[in-house]
């Protein structure tokens, strides 16, 4: 029974330890103890604040479809991840795009200073250009730059080039520069004509029966692009989105009617993609912006450290109050309690949850249902020690007989907690979610804690220290 | 052992005094519903450097971009909250810079939602669900838990009870609150009342399983004097976990936790405490009533007084 205890305390003190290591670092690495070189696991677990905390950006995105009409998941899968390419490429950190509840898309912000920026890139469509590279055949995926700049000022490929100026003080007077733009090496391409005047794609076959794509333009289009196919017979048309290059086909022989075909390589799949990227600009599905929440970066700093101070303050009165009415098991009470705070933000901080307003008066919420039932457990305990049992008698039947009442009314807070975060999932309510997980988590681990560290801790304080006056010690 | 349940019919009063007016209030002026539920955009601005605009000013502004729904309000840090129907990002940009120029400083955004208004209209509804479903939830749980009982509906039937009498009570505060601090319910106002139903109900689990357990040790007591018992025995842990730890928490988030958690820290603390006190008070004594089934002594006593 007492190597069980002890080994018992051992496992919380490794566990406690842990812990706190997790708390303490923003990042934690093993080595392997061998070499003392080679990483054997890293993890950065830097805590991650919502945006009420450190300001920034949500939008909501719901598709811009007919009201009744369903929209492919895997469409709404495409369009996020094409919004967090385009989004990243503005060097904004921390970006986190989902898919809420199946039907909308939610992107986060947080620290996000120039708002506008990144609700522009957002909301346009996606520029489709084609353009003449000449003798060049472009790999898919290359950025170009071109000579169209209406849809250009989105930005994402002036960010996606880190361009390694060399604006020295020494070349502006020797050089008479050469170019027309010393700022920009790479070559810039002509553009013939974009996505406008596309009238319709859709997925055919060539001649060797291979998938292809069948376009057809409007007349204006047409127009331009019989003069051009015409001169440049055998040499390459890229089709890029975005300014990034999705196909480079060969102009095989003039295109006079608007009507025309691009074969390649294609699989059925790769064609329909292709088709959808030419059809909608690069959203598979026409998004619109259904919601913003701007939050500036001072009134999250000022919540951040005042909600900190407020939980601290809770936390020392409750924990002083722990100890002067419940005596001895309060003060065990109180450890355990930390030992809890401390597995908690562990948790929050290993599996990357971000961390919100209503995140924290969750954990005090869930902290608070701790306590709860350590109260249950000494009541009892108290009860059954006037009643005259002995210690371990009252001890035993204190923790078996609160038991009940503890496991059944918390299954009631994380039933609810559980509703609580569907309706905050279905809407990228992030707040909602925040709190109903923290809270949620938080009873879960304040039952372990409460029952299993306090009776642990209880028991050993007992066998070692025997105190006569159970008066003073129990506050009976 | 001190008699809780012989004074129900006061608790049940002072009950109905507390929430009457509140809801009074509530229907009088319509429910504060945030942009969250009815759609549109809030923006709070300060003005820093330049002068600030007057109320009428920013009306105007705003009128003059199309906008004519405009509220204004002056914040107690000095910023100033404009709600109205949602801005495009075109009119905003607009606005925000006729702003600066009137002002001749620079205007800071400190927070601005837009929510278009049909998810407005989504939000409500599955609001609503979502009560909905926490209140079917937890009348099958308790039912579930007690099944052992005689008569387990009841307990869960009176705790639903109670835990419209938490609502009420929330809502009720609202109404007052909406007047004194103009106080909106928005999503977050939404978690901390399923928070206060989650919490309500854990604690009538807390009494009710002191009854279950008392029915069978205490088989021969009358059922009311089994019900005050239990009450009675679990009074100290009511007081020490509700006033003492959990109040103190919300009460320090209260006063020093920043204004965003203000209203929500609020209606935690009165709901939260609204949930013990109907454990107690309203949940246990119409355990009673339905046990001796009073309703059908209700219309004599009225008749003899």
């Amino acid at each position: 029974m007492i190597r069980n205890l002890y080994t018992r305390l051992v496992l919380i003190v490794i566990v406690a330890a842990l812990a706190i290591w997790v708390d303490v670092n923003d990042e934690i690495r093993l080595y392997n103890p061998f070499n003392n070189e080679t990483v054997l696991f890293e993890r950065s677990i830097a805590p991650r604040l919502g945006l009420d905390l450190q300001g920034g950006l949500q939008v909501l995105l719901e598709p811009d479809v007919a009201e009744g009409t369903d929209v492919d998941a895997a469409d709404l899968e495409t369009a996020r991840t094409i919004i967090e390419n385009r989004t990243n490429a503005l060097g904004v950190s921390e970006n986190l795009i989902q898919v809420a509840g199946g039907t909308r898309i939610v992107g986060d912000f947080p620290g996000a200073e120039d708002t506008d920026a990144i609700l522009d890139i957002i909301q346009q469509t996606g520029v489709l250009e084609f353009v003449d590279t000449g003798d060049f055949a472009p790999d898919e995926g290359t950025l170009l730059q071109t000579d169209f700049a209406g849809g250009s000022a989105n930005g994402t490929t002036v960010a996606a080039t880190p361009l390694p100026t060399t604006e020295s003080p020494t070349e502006t007077p020797a050089t008479p520069a050469p170019a027309a733009d010393p700022s920009q090496p790479q070559t810039v391409y002509h553009t013939i004509m974009t996505g406008k005047d596309l009238r319709s794609v859709n997925v055919g076959v060539d001649q060797g029966g291979k998938p292809a794509i069948d376009f057809v333009l409007s007349s204006e289009g047409a127009t331009i692009f019989a003069q051009h196919t015409a001169a440049n017979s055998g040499r390459y048309l890229a089709i890029i989105l975005d300014k990034r290059v999705i196909s480079a086909p060969r102009i095989n022989e003039p295109i006079p009617g608007g009507q025309g075909q691009i074969s390649g390589n294609f699989t059925a799949e790769s064609a329909n993609t292709l088709a959808v990227q030419l059809r909608y600009g690069s959203l598979p599905v026409p998004l619109k912006v259904v919601e913003t929440r701007i939050i500036g970066p001072t009134l999250g700093e000022d919540s951040l450290q005042k909600s900190l101070v407020a939980g601290l303050i809770g936390m020392i009165i409750v924990i002083l109050f722990m100890g002067i009415y419940y005596r001895l098991p309060g003060l065990v009470a109180d450890v355990s309690i930390l030992f809890y705070a401390a597995i908690a933000f562990a948790i929050f901080k290993y599996f990357h949850f971000t961390l919100t307003l209503p995140g924290i008066a969750g954990f005090l919420l869930s902290t608070g249902a701790a306590l709860d039932a350590n109260i249950l457990i000494f009541e009892r305990l108290k009860e059954e020690l006037r009643n005259g049992r002995n210690l371990t008698q009252a001890v035993d039947q204190g923790w078996t007989r609160a038991w009940s009442s503890i496991r059944d009314s918390n299954l009631a807070t994380i039933i609810t907690s559980v509703i609580l975060y569907w309706f905050g999932s279905t809407f990228g309510a992030t707040i909602v979610k925040g709190f109903s997980l923290t809270l949620a988590l938080g009873v879960a681990i304040s039952l372990f804690t409460a029952i299993y560290v306090t009776r642990t801790l209880l028991t050993i304080a007992l066998r070692n220290f025997k105190p006569k006056n159970l008066q003073a010690w129990f506050g009976i | 052992m001190i008699d809780i349940l012989s004074k129900r019919y006061l608790y049940f009063a002072f009950s109905l005094l507390v929430i009457i007016p509140g809801l009074i209030l509530l229907g009088a002026r319509g429910l504060p519903l945030s942009i969250d539920f009815t759609g549109g955009s809030l923006l709070e601005v300060r003005f820093e450097g330049g002068t600030p605009l007057t109320n009428a000013e920013l009306i105007q502004l705003f009128e003059n971009a199309g906008i004519d729904d405009v509220q204004v309000q002056t914040t107690e840090s000095g910023t100033f909250q404009i709600r109205s129907s949602v801005l495009d990002i075109e009119t905003r940009g607009l606005i925000l810079d006729e702003m600066k120029a009137e002002s001749g400083g620079e205007v800071t955004v400190i927070r601005e939602d837009s929510v278009g208004p049909s998810i407005g209209a989504a939000v409500t509804s599955r609001a609503a669900l979502a009560v909905g479903l926490a209140a079917l939830a937890v009348i099958i749980y308790i039912t579930f838990a007690f099944r052992k009982v005689p008569n387990a509906f009841r307990y869960g039937a009176c705790a639903i009870i109670a835990m419209v009498h938490d609502v009420a009570v929330v809502f009720s505060i609202v109404g007052f609150g909406a007047i004194l601090f103009d106080w909106q319910i928005d999503s977050l106002f939404l978690t901390a009342l399923l928070t206060v139903i989650g919490f309500s109900v854990q604690d009538k689990v807390v009494v009710f399983d002191r009854i279950r357990e008392n029915s069978s040790v205490l088989r021969r007591l009358e059922y009311e004097t089994l019900v005050n018992h239990s009450i009675v025995q679990t009074l100290q842990r009511s007081i020490n976990t509700q006033l003492m730890t959990v109040e103190f928490l919300l009460l320090s988030l209260a006063l020093f936790g920043g204004i965003t958690l203000q209203e929500f820290a609020v209606i935690l603390l009165v709901g939260l405490f609204s949930g013990t006190y109907s454990s107690i008070f309203i949940a246990a004594p119409i355990l009673v009533l339905w046990e001796k089934q009073e309703w059908k002594t209700w219309f004599r006593r009225g008749a003899t007084a």
